[in-house]
């Protein structure tokens, strides 16, 4: 099958390949750029484990072809940490406030979570429940996942972080 | 000592031991993307595996043409049963003593069922090849009914069992019978029901469910021919298991198979079994000489790797009528779909179902359990729980609750009046087992009083006569669960997986700076093994936790083990890590009694150290007796300073718990609302308190997912119609309710730390709590039971069946 030429950003650096039109962006993150942090877990959009960021947007790369994602900046896990190595405030909460068990889905929530976070810098627990409605977990059962999303709210916005009273 | 010498709480502190909540060690490496799961793996001239499935029920093959698919550019080899029987491989043995077919030969017994297996350079390739390979059927009648699996003129599932009188467990009853199975007192059970003052009877339906972890089921087989060795990397929550089967069915000498499990993307209980595609891709190794990666889907693992319950069960209960229990008696249909590929242990094919008398005294108890076979996916497997115990508790819970009913007794006070007393303990039940502790009633009223239950029913009274009088269309149900478990199989009196004896096992080595490792034989997939295992060798050895590295998965270098499912981690691995440790105590403290030129007797331990009796200046400390170790031993002792634990259990263990939800039911929507969940958990020595609250969370999370809408359908056709996320209900964020945790601690008498083992205590509890609390809420209109899973539907249509509409 013929390939097309496609360029995009991938965690800050310039990337120039050649892919299969049909090619989905999560086998091309996967596979031709060994980002393997995303993913998949059905295929069909619904457990949000591929989630990235692609150009201000919290994109499911299972359901969009690589060569779609053409001239497009896009994040991954790989690209959460901060520029002096030490790790985003996502990545922190979720490990302080004990946000994940498998890991799976942990990818995809913490991208999520920070677009969540760049739309809204202090959201509610509500509003963290919807914004994180298409990605699934099925260990911690969520609870422990808002509280992550809280502490690095708090932590970017410089406020101490209170765990709500149980 | 000056203030400076940090004191002995001080010092355990800074270990970070059992009781800690130590953050997780896995966490550094999930939160930045660098797991190392199943699929990111990528080995030089790997090929991709992609299974054809049959889009029928029940079927005759006619034949299979490969021809156009193995045309396909890219595609390396098609599989068949036909290509399979060359190597003696189209049928295996499941771990429940039956045989299950790898590739359809001859005909298919349900939807989806693997029929060929197509290997190519890529996925692309695979997947455009599996369209091309022409199967022609001839279709047969389908049922999916196990109600009617054993009734004159039921289709014939199992062709190949036809001449076969006796099941694995005993005499077959007709074609389509795998096995009967009882446990109890049936005469005396009978006698009591016959002269008892009130009984209850209800047939209770616990739906196929399927566990559903985020990652499917996937392998990655590699066989070397010139060395003639196998290494096969996948999501196995036991290892070892797979190793030895796999041997079994290969004839490649056990040495020469190496398994893997790296990260897994959870399990419960999906990822135990063996499945057709890691043969296939064994298989399709041997026959290509490169590496073979299988990835199944969603629907596929939805629908054909490991469904859990499908137990429908006839239970009555018998009391006097002041509401003391007399009996209980429970006959079971258990729909094992076409094969039987259970995961229980072998002597037990109901697995531990006569958990069923639950945490109450009944004298007596019967149960019957017969599994038939139906045109569904195989399976059987325990989805976050001991094997068959949630069936058990749901079924007991609930008839719990309608016997209170008949009673005209609140179900708290009636399960108050019935719970084992705490002087009975260790208690024997009617069906033979022996509770190791509990303290039931301090649970109970723990529970009862958190939530002010009293104030709860007072409002539900004033609400339903609200109701009655047409002002509200919400009716409020109050759920309770006492729960109690059997978890840590197990003793091999009792327990073992073709044959070999269901112990555990944990090596540790303490490296000459102080630091160590310990391998184990069970396989985390997302309890936090890293993180708790090491907090036990910390607290025994006085070492840092953060100075231990955990390692599972490798069958080359962890001890035999049989892996991590129905909470046996804990118990078998947790007791075995603890009495490694104290081999290896046992040694530092004869080298800390040379070093400090006094007898072993005059030395006492103190967190982290050997100190001389009454002289607490003099000590050596864990750290120091490691450099020790290798290096100024006593004479004629071996230098070094490792064990090894093979940790049989003597009993199983019982963690309990006490478990309250509120709900408010809308009758014209029938839509949930879940507006408190209380789940007070007794799991003996907590290990993490903050692993065990994630758990919980977890467990009871997948719980409500259970009882609120999980069900694997099938259609009269064979046609499974939930197998896709669009279908198959998994709550996300939104749909969650809060949960608060609580707890009582009563430890286990006969496990080294006390520990019982929880992460599958909160499903166990949950299921049955949510379904009666939804129950409650109809129970003033005179509804006994309504079944699972109470989605909006369901519960709009029992409200209609009340009258509720107009």
């Amino acid at each position: 099958m013929a390939k097309s030429h496609i360029k995009m950003t991938v965690n800050g650096k310039a990337v120039e390949e050649l892919v299969e039109p049909r090619t989905l962006l999560i086998h091309f993150l996967r596979e031709q750029l060994m980002l393997t942090g995303p993913h998949i877990g059905c295929e069909t959009s619904h457990c949000g484990a591929c989630t990235v960021d692609l150009d201000g947007k919290s994109v499911k790369s299972c359901t969009m072809f690589a060569v779609q994602a053409a001239g497009a900046d896009i994040r991954t896990i790989e690209g959460m940490a901060n520029a002096d190595g030490t790790l985003h405030a996502l990545q922190e909460g979720f490990r302080e406030m004990h946000g994940l068990q498998c890991g799976f889905c942990t990818p995809g929530m913490i991208l999520r979570a920070y677009r969540l976070l760049q739309e809204n810098t202090n959201p509610t627990e509500a509003e963290i429940r919807m914004g994180i409605s298409g990605n699934l977990c099925r260990c911690t059962g969520y609870q422990n996942i808002v509280k992550a999303i809280q502490y690095a709210a708090a932590k970017l916005a410089g406020v101490p972080f209170q765990e709500a009273a149980e | 000592m000056n203030d400076m010498t940090p004191t002995s709480a001080e010092r355990a502190e800074k270990l970070e031991g059992m009781g800690c909540k130590r953050k997780r060690v896995e966490d550094v490496r999930f939160t930045q993307g660098k797991g190392n799961y199943v699929d990111d793996l990528k080995l030089p001239g790997m090929l991709y595996g992609d299974l054809v499935r049959s889009p029928h029920g029940h079927a005759r093959i006619k034949n299979i043409d490969t021809t156009k698919a193995a045309a396909v550019p890219g595609v390396v080899a098609v599989l068949t049963a036909e290509v399979l029987k060359t190597v003696n491989l189209a049928w295996m043995p499941t771990l429940a003593g039956d045989v299950q077919m790898v590739l359809a030969d001859g005909k298919v017994l349900f939807q989806n069922q693997e029929v060929a297996f197509v290997v190519a350079e890529s996925r692309e390739a695979a997947a455009d090849a599996v369209e091309l390979v022409e199967v022609e059927y001839e279709a047969l009648p389908v049922n999916v009914d196990p109600l009617k699996a054993m009734t004159d003129g039921a289709p014939m599932i199992r062709e190949d069992l036809k001449d076969k009188t006796d099941g694995a467990h005993g005499k077959r009853k007709h074609y389509n019978h795998v096995f009967a199975w009882q446990a109890g007192d049936k005469a005396a059970t009978d006698a009591a029901f016959a002269k008892a003052d009130v009984t209850i009877r209800e047939f209770i339906v616990y739906p196929r469910v399927h566990p559903c972890p985020l990652e499917t089921c996937q392998c990655v087989a590699s066989f070397d021919k010139i060395r003639g060795e196998l290494t096969l990397w996948g999501t196995f929550q036991a290892p070892h298991v797979i190793r030895t089967v796999g041997s079994l069915i290969s004839k490649i000498p056990e040495h020469k198979i190496h398994v893997i499990a790296p990260d897994i993307g959870g399990g419960f209980g999906n990822k135990v079994g063996a499945y057709p595609g890691y043969i296939c891709s064994i298989v399709a190794s041997i026959v290509t000489g490169r590496p073979v990666k299988w990835v199944e889907d969603r629907i596929e693992n939805l629908s054909t790797t490991a469904f859990a319950r499908d137990f429908h069960m006839d239970m009555e209960i018998a009391a006097t009528k002041d509401g003391k229990v007399t009996a209980m008696r429970c006959y079971t249909i258990a729909d094992h779909g076409a094969f039987d590929a259970c995961a229980n242990a072998t002597k037990w094919p109901a697995g531990l179902f006569s958990i069923i008398s639950g945490s109450y005294d009944f004298p007596t108890a019967y149960c019957l359990v017969d599994g038939v076979y139906t045109n569904k996916a195989p399976g059987g497997v325990a989805y976050r729980c001991s094997f068959r115990v949630t069936e058990a508790a749901y079924c007991i819970e609930r008839a719990m609750d309608i016997m209170a009913q008949k009673l005209g007794m609140d179900p708290a006070e009636f399960r108050i009046k019935n719970l084992i007393r705490r002087e009975q303990f260790p208690y024997t039940s009617a069906f033979g087992w022996q509770y190791d502790s509990g303290d039931y009633h301090t649970a109970m009223n723990k529970a009862m009083e958190t939530v002010d239950y009293k104030k709860l029913r007072a409002e539900q009274k004033t609400k339903r006569e609200a109701f009655k009088r047409g002002e509200t269309r919400e009716v409020m149900g109050i759920g309770v669960a006492f729960f109690t478990e059997i978890v840590g199989a197990g003793p091999s009196r009792a327990c073992d997986i073709l044959g070999i004896a269901m112990f555990d096992s944990a090596e540790i080595r303490i490296h000459p700076t102080g630091s160590g490792i310990c391998r184990l034989g069970t396989k985390s997939q997302g309890q936090g093994h890293e993180t708790t295992y090491a907090q036990i060798i910390a607290t025994e050895l006085g070492l840092p936790a953060d100075n231990i590295m955990i390692e599972e998965g490798n069958t080359d270098t962890a001890p035999y083990g049989l892996g991590t499912y129905g909470s046996r981690s804990t118990p078998v691995s947790g007791a075995a890590t603890a009495m490694a440790c104290r081999k290896i105590k046992a040694k530092a403290q004869m080298i800390a009694a040379y070093m400090l030129e006094v007898h072993d007797d005059d030395l006492e331990w103190d967190v982290d150290r050997f100190r001389v009796r009454g002289n607490p200046e003099r000590f050596k400390t864990m750290t120091e007796l490691a450099w020790a170790a290798y290096h100024e031993v006593p004479p004629g002792m071996e230098p070094g300073l490792e064990a090894i634990n093979y940790y049989d259990p003597p009993n199983f263990t019982f963690p309990f718990g006490a478990y309250i939800c509120v709900v408010d039911v809308d009758v014209d929507t029938g839509t949930t609302k879940v507006r408190r969940f209380y789940a007070l958990d007794d799991c003996g020595t907590r290990i993490n308190p903050m692993i065990i609250e994630g758990q919980i969370h977890g467990g009871l999370t997948e719980a409500f997912g259970i009882a609120m809408g999980q069900e694997i359908h099938y259609d009269d056709d064979g046609n499974v119609t939930t197998a896709s996320l669009m279908d198959y209900f998994l709550p996300t964020a939104v749909e969650t309710p809060h949960w608060e945790t609580d707890w009582t601690t009563t430890p286990s008498p006969h496990h080294p730390i006390g520990a019982k083992g929880v992460g599958e205590s909160p499903n166990v509890g949950g299921v049955p709590c949510f379904s009666n609390a939804v129950n409650d809420a109809f129970a003033f209109l005179g509804s006994t039971h309504i079944q699972m899973p109470h989605d909006h539907w369901r519960t709009w249509t029992a409200a209609e069946k009340l009258g509720l509409h107009g």
